[in-house]
């Protein structure tokens, strides 16, 4: 039995608002998988809760009419994982999600309150950053958009107000139209697991020889070129970072071994981890490069890239099995990719479109 | 402050007073008598609470049970035939020595259900990955893994035939 | 049927349906609740309690400190009572301490209508404490200017113990002979848990007859009867303990943990019932843990490969109390001593020295997981000086057959060890390996490692070994099998079955086993420790089932009128023993004993065994790993344990009990450890932040046996539960040894520890 004064379970988004508005003490729970833990600990305990698990506007899932992803904070980590738009337009994100604790978790917990909770090491962090996603937060005063680059302020800290709601995580198509990326999550175990380090790599490639991608074929003449690369970090720093230094000194690389390498190095300018009793600095320091460069070594398998091409002396076999696994998938999404032919999806993403969240 | 909640437990419609305060391992538990629910860390690192709500396996410690109105939940009692006759989930535990303390039993059990619910196949790989959210300390996982290869793939095929 | 068939468990039925009743699944509805207030501190005094705020709390029933409970010091461990004072265990601890010795210590106790007032309260209890200075760490325990812990132990060394072999003298025995090759090192094991998956729980009430009843989640139910009434001052039996089905134990619940205070509770509370769950939080912190064991060795061999002399000094950290205490590293140098044969001999110093950290119990192995780490990578080391092939050298060197140790005369009667390093050889293609994976280079690299070990069966002739069994004929001709033996999990009720269908030709579906132990009814039984009782009390079982069926053939010869001798028993009837017919079924044997008007009986039988003899279990791992250097990772690509344990009574539950042992042991190798900051206060005691392994964590795990019929053995079993943990680090260890050219000295391996070598190696 949880020691709590009371719960509230809101109807709607705006039922929430006003319960949070009326209990100066109350917190919002979702998923509950943060939040009845820490009130267990004693951290939040005699606290009020006002639930929104059971807001089911909150967990849908949808493309709006310009392509814009928009993903319900209460879509629990499976659910966004099968969800067919999100493997079909943002896999990494499907599959970040996809590592958070174990099942039952992936069941229960958030990705709005993957966010939420501040954490640097929250597995969909990263990801987002890649992404460029905008939150949306609802409160007393109205509706913003925060960039999620703006979102977070410190340890367990972000910039969403007690009586804020989480409506909405926006990604817009030009943001993953096109690009290509692995999250790795590296932790002590492969199951129930926080990340001693995360590392997301989204990268879109400069177009190459008309053919070239369609028939698999790769001639040195058809040599690709780094249009636009991010990289992000949970838990090199206090909050998820993007090392945008490096992003800019990728732009307009040629695809190659040079390329994997300076951004190993490069992304260690950027990074600031910290020594803690569940890994040192020094240790992650070392992961921060090879994480990079596995990432983007796989990101750019994902793209197109031929292995020999990347010739990447470190990739051991897990990896490379992974990788042909990926290959077999991505060859689905690419065909698809800018055809608008979706017959379930597109009808409610035009019932979207046309204006029916006012919320 | 008790509260009425309506759930179906087990294919039975129940009406339950419980205190909001409950998480729903509590009220299974300690007011349904459901004691195949385990409690093992409280705090959603074990799975020895595991029951499916509404066919999906969640931990039952950090779910509350005011947030089940309306919805299934399943536990191993609600598993067995009318005459007490074992599940093919049950008896492929059974038989292939995947039960020892059993404490992590009754939760397994339930991953499986969900997992033949979804009438897929999965390597022996996948439903490593599947049953990680249960720890077990006595098995080393192998002889669950084997029971949960046979009846995933027992019924995959039951179903196939049933389609022919 | 019987011993050697692949029988179900007789308790999976319960046990996947949810009908197998545990502790808190019969717990009464109106038990108030308790919960135990821990130090904050690790290493000062308790001054004073503010309760004032706390019993204000609605529901709190009663607040009770360490200035209320009785002035009686006792001991914990799962060991049998010795009645010579000098062989008793170390009585080191009240129900409640004002002392306190680590963090987490018991310092009071709330018990309240419910949890979450019991819980309110325990937030708002202020405790004022005298602070000494942590001393977690045995090095900083042994300084000169340590607190002292126990005032009876000045000096914090609980015990130090000698043994040598031979020479007995490692500088006498190599001083004079030119060209040996030395080598010295340093090896460290670290604390780990148990987590067993259902946590300590127990309820207790006084009954009508003025006994405290305590239900409880132990492996040990006549010791916690005797260790409650030794800390409570009152005659053991005034405690009545049951014992349910337990969520597993691996030695945890081999110490007699909270049931004391829950005693204690209850009668301040009028006889309440009065229930305690441990939390896994405190399961961590205030439980027992393995001993972190700390060797520095020295060894000598010959050019040619012969091992001439070994030393080795060991520190094993015992925590803030004394539990098993020095029994663990007694161990360790046993096994030391006992697996290789050194020319001129060896010598072993062991410290158990008291350290303000969590207490150091029995758990899985009793030491020998350190003991073979130790032994099992300094071997490789030697192997690896002398470029010798690991396997040749330990053929050349390990225990002989019909090995009897010097010290406590335990004999080695069945002796499987090379059959089981031959019979691996060829399962995981040693030489083959061996060969393979020379010379390489890349980030990621492979190799192929092993460890051996032996393992004694029982106790004695360091403890007591005894047990009883009880048999009762149903009138159907079924018997009750009562063992004060209990079932953990392991699947002693199935074998135990299997034993007495075997003895007395029933079939097992004949033999209800009764599972729960009640120290009121259950014969005695010191309980499940060791790997003591398929062997110790299988020979109870034995001798009462062969009494049993005496019984029943003496009453056959009455009915049948046929000289008992020439009967026999075989599927549940009276046979002719030479022509095997069937001459009366048990069902009509049995119904006429019961209601015979000439000669009624009731045909029951129950024996005692006072255990003499031991034996040596051994056997071999090998792992076949994959190193991710820049990662620091370990994948293991194939593990082979291969056991030499007896006769297997059930093949399948033996082949799941060595899976366990085999998990436990790549935890112990790869992720587990306990951590604690320079105040002694733990860092990860939970199971997200203990890297317990999960199922994807966990690689194939191969299992073969050697099957050699033990002469000793009650059905020529011997030791089987412990040994799968104990060879799996080691070999892991040099395993990686074998990829990557880097020897790992301390454990467990984790990857910042790997990365750390291999950039000191200048291979990342």
């Amino acid at each position: 039995m949880y020691d709590i004064e009371g719960i509230y379970q809101a109807k709607n988004v705006q039922d929430a608002i006003a319960a949070l508005v009326r209990q100066p003490d109350a917190v919002v729970i979702s998923g509950g998988s943060d939040v009845l833990i820490r009130i267990r600990e004693g951290k939040l305990a005699g606290c009020r809760l006002v639930s929104i698990h059971n807001i089911p506007e909150l967990k849908e899932i949808y493309r709006e009419a310009d392509g814009t992803i928009v993903i319900g904070p209460g879509a629990a980590f499976s659910h966004i994982t099968k969800d067919r738009l999100i493997q079909t337009w943002i896999p990494v994100l499907g599959e970040a999600v996809d590592m958070v604790g174990g099942p039952q978790i992936r069941n229960i917990g958030t990705i709005g309150g993957n966010v939420c909770n501040g954490a640097t090491s929250a597995d969909s962090a990263s990801t987002l950053f890649t992404l460029n996603a905008v939150l949306e937060l609802a409160g007393p005063d109205g509706v913003r958009q925060v960039p999620i680059a703006e979102f977070y302020t410190g340890p367990g800290r972000t910039v969403r107000c007690r009586e804020e709601i989480l409506t909405a995580i926006r990604i817009a198509k030009k943001d993953y139209k096109d690009f290509f990326g692995k999250y790795i999550k590296y932790g002590k175990r492969n199951a129930m697991e926080i990340a001693t380090l995360g590392c997301a790599v989204h990268v879109k490639l400069a177009k190459a020889r008309e053919g070239a991608v369609q028939t698999g074929m790769y001639a040195p003449q058809d040599k690709k070129y780094v249009e636009e690369l991010r990289i992000a970090y949970g838990v090199a720093a206090p909050t998820p970072v993007r090392c945008r230094e490096t992003e800019r000194k990728a732009a307009g690389m040629p695809v190659g071994p040079e390329l994997i390498a300076m951004v190993g190095k490069s992304v260690l300018e950027e990074v600031n981890p910290r020594s803690s009793w569940r890994a040192s600095k020094e240790f992650r320091v070392q992961l921060v490069e090879e994480m990079a460069k596995r990432a983007l070594t796989e990101a750019l398998v994902r793209a197109g890239v031929p292995e020999d091409v990347l010739n990447p002396e470190h990739t051991p076999n897990n990896i490379q099995n992974d990788t042909r696994k990926y290959a077999e998938n991505d060859a689905g999404n690419q065909a698809e990719n800018d055809a608008e032919n979706h017959t379930k999806d597109s009808k409610r993403e035009e019932k979207r479109a046309g204006g029916e969240r006012n919320a | 402050m008790l509260k009425i909640i309506h759930m179906t437990v087990n294919g039975k419609l129940r009406e339950i007073a419980v205190d909001e305060r409950e998480s729903l391992l509590d009220t299974l538990r300690n007011r349904l008598d459901l004691t195949s629910v385990k409690k093992g860390c409280e705090v959603g690192e074990c799975g020895a609470c595991t029951v499916l709500v509404n066919g999906e396996a969640i931990d039952s410690c950090i779910y509350l049970t005011v947030w089940a109105e309306g919805k299934h939940i399943l536990t191993v009692e609600g598993l067995q035939g009318p005459n007490g006759e074992l599940s093919p989930i049950q008896r492929a535990f059974v038989e292939e020595a995947a039960v020892q303390c059993g404490f992590c039993t009754p939760g397994l059990i339930l991953t499986a259900v969900e997992l033949v619910g979804t009438g897929k196949r999965y390597t022996r790989e996948e439903l490593k990955k599947q049953i990680s959210g249960h720890l077990c300390r006595c098995t080393g996982y192998e002889n669950i893994l084997n029971a949960m290869e046979r009846i995933v793939a027992e019924q995959s095929s039951l179903t196939l035939e049933e389609k022919q | 049927m019987g011993v050697g068939a692949k029988s179900v468990r007789v308790d999976a039925y319960a046990k996947v349906t949810g009908q197998a009743k545990y502790t808190a699944d019969m717990m009464p509805k109106d038990a108030l609740c308790a919960k135990v207030i821990h130090s904050t501190i690790a290493n000062g005094w308790v001054k004073g309690f503010h309760l004032e705020e706390a019993l204000k709390v609605p529901g709190v029933v009663k607040i009770v400190t360490c200035f209320d409970v009785p002035d009686i010091q006792f001991g914990t461990p799962g060991h049998p009572w010795s009645v010579e004072a000098a062989h008793q265990d170390v009585q080191d601890r009240k129900i409640l301490n004002q002392r306190v010795r680590l963090y987490g210590d018991d310092i009071a106790a709330v018990v309240a209508e419910d949890e979450v007032a019991a819980s309110r309260a325990a937030r708002l209890i202020g405790v004022e404490y005298e602070e000494l200075p942590p001393i977690p760490e045995v090095e900083e325990a042994m300084a000169p200017d340590a607190p002292v812990l126990h005032e009876e132990k000045p000096g914090n060394v609980l015990v130090h113990s000698r043994l040598t072999v031979g020479e007995g003298d490692f500088e006498k025995s190599t001083s004079g002979e030119e060209g040996l090759l030395i080598l010295e090192k340093t090896y460290r094991t670290q604390r780990v848990q148990h987590c067993h998956l259902e946590l300590p729980v127990s309820f207790a009430y006084r009954d009508g007859n003025g006994k405290i009843v305590i239900v409880s989640s132990t492996q040990i139910p006549h010791i916690v009867r005797r260790v409650v009434g030794q800390a409570l001052g009152i005659g053991w039996g005034q405690v009545r303990v049951i014992k349910p089905y337990i969520g597993g134990g691996f030695g945890n619940k081999q110490d007699v943990l909270y049931e004391p205070l829950n005693a204690f509770l209850c009668l301040q509370v009028g006889g309440r019932c009065v229930k305690m769950e441990i939390s896994r939080e405190e399961t961590f912190v205030s439980t027992r843990v393995r001993h972190a064991i700390t060797c520095h060795v020295k060894a000598a061999v010959r050019p040619d490969g012969t091992l001439v002399a070994r030393k080795l000094d060991a520190y094993s950290n015992q925590g803030g109390y004394a539990s098993h205490g020095h029994a663990i590293v007694a161990n360790l140098a046993n096994v030391f001593k006992q697996l290789y044969q050194d020319e001129k001999g060896m010598e072993a110093d062991s410290y158990t020295v008291y350290t303000s950290s969590a207490t150091g119990g029995a758990m899985r192995g009793y030491g020998i997981p350190q003991a073979d780490f130790v032994t099992e990578a300094m071997t490789e080391d030697l192997a690896r000086m002398l470029h010798m092939d690991p396997l040749e050298y330990r053929l050349k060197n390990c225990m002989r057959e019909g090995y009897k140790d010097p010290h406590t005369g335990i004999t080695f009667h069945s002796y499987g060890l090379k059959a089981c390093i031959e019979k691996g050889r060829e399962v995981i293609h040693w030489d083959e390996k061996r060969r393979e994976y020379e010379n390489q280079s890349g980030p990621v690299r492979r190799g192929i490692g092993m460890a051996i070990f032996c393992y004694k069966t029982g106790v004695h002739p360091i403890s007591l070994e005894t047990a009883s069994c009880r048999m009762v004929l149903n009138q159907d001709g079924s018997i009750q099998l009562q063992m004060g033996a209990t079932e953990i999990g392991q699947g002693a009720d199935t074998v135990f079955t299997q034993m007495a269908a075997e003895t007395l030709g029933f079939s097992e579906d004949k033999v209800y086993i009764i599972s729960a132990q009640d120290t009121d009814v259950t014969p005695f039984d010191t309980g499940a420790y060791a790997s003591r009782q398929t062997y110790v009390s299988g020979m109870a079982l034995k001798q009462t089932a062969q009494i049993l069926k005496g019984k029943i053939l003496a009453y056959a010869e009455e009915m049948l009128k046929r000289p008992a001798e020439g009967m026999d028993i075989s599927d549940n009837c009276i046979v002719d023993a030479k022509t095997k017919d069937a001459l009366l079924s048990m069902e009509e044997l049995a119904t006429e004993a019961f209601y015979s008007l000439s000669h009624s009986v009731h045909i029951t039988a129950e024996s005692t065994v006072h255990c003499k003899d031991n034996t040596f279990a051994s056997g071999v791992c090998f792992a076949e790993v994959e190193v991710d250097m820049p990662f620091g990772q370990v994948k293991v690509l194939r593990i082979l344990n291969v056991h030499d344990s007896g006769i297997l009574i059930n093949p399948k539950l033996a082949e799941a009990q060595v899976h366990g042992g085999m998990s436990m042991g790549l935890g112990y190798g790869l992720s587990e450890c306990l951590m604690y900051d320079k105040n002694g206060r733990p860092l990860n005691g939970n199971l997200l932040d203990y890297k317990l392994p999960t199922a994807m964590d966990t690689p194939h795990l191969e299992v073969e046996f050697v099957e050699l019929e033990d002469p000793t053995g009650p059905y020529g079993n011997k030791a089987l539960g412990e040994p799968p943990a104990i060879p799996v680090a080691p070999a892991l260890r040099n395993a990686v040894l074998h990829a990557t050219g880097v020897a790992i000295d301390s454990l467990p391996m984790d990857p910042q520890k790997m990365v750390a070598a291999f950039q000191e190696a200048g291979l990342i």
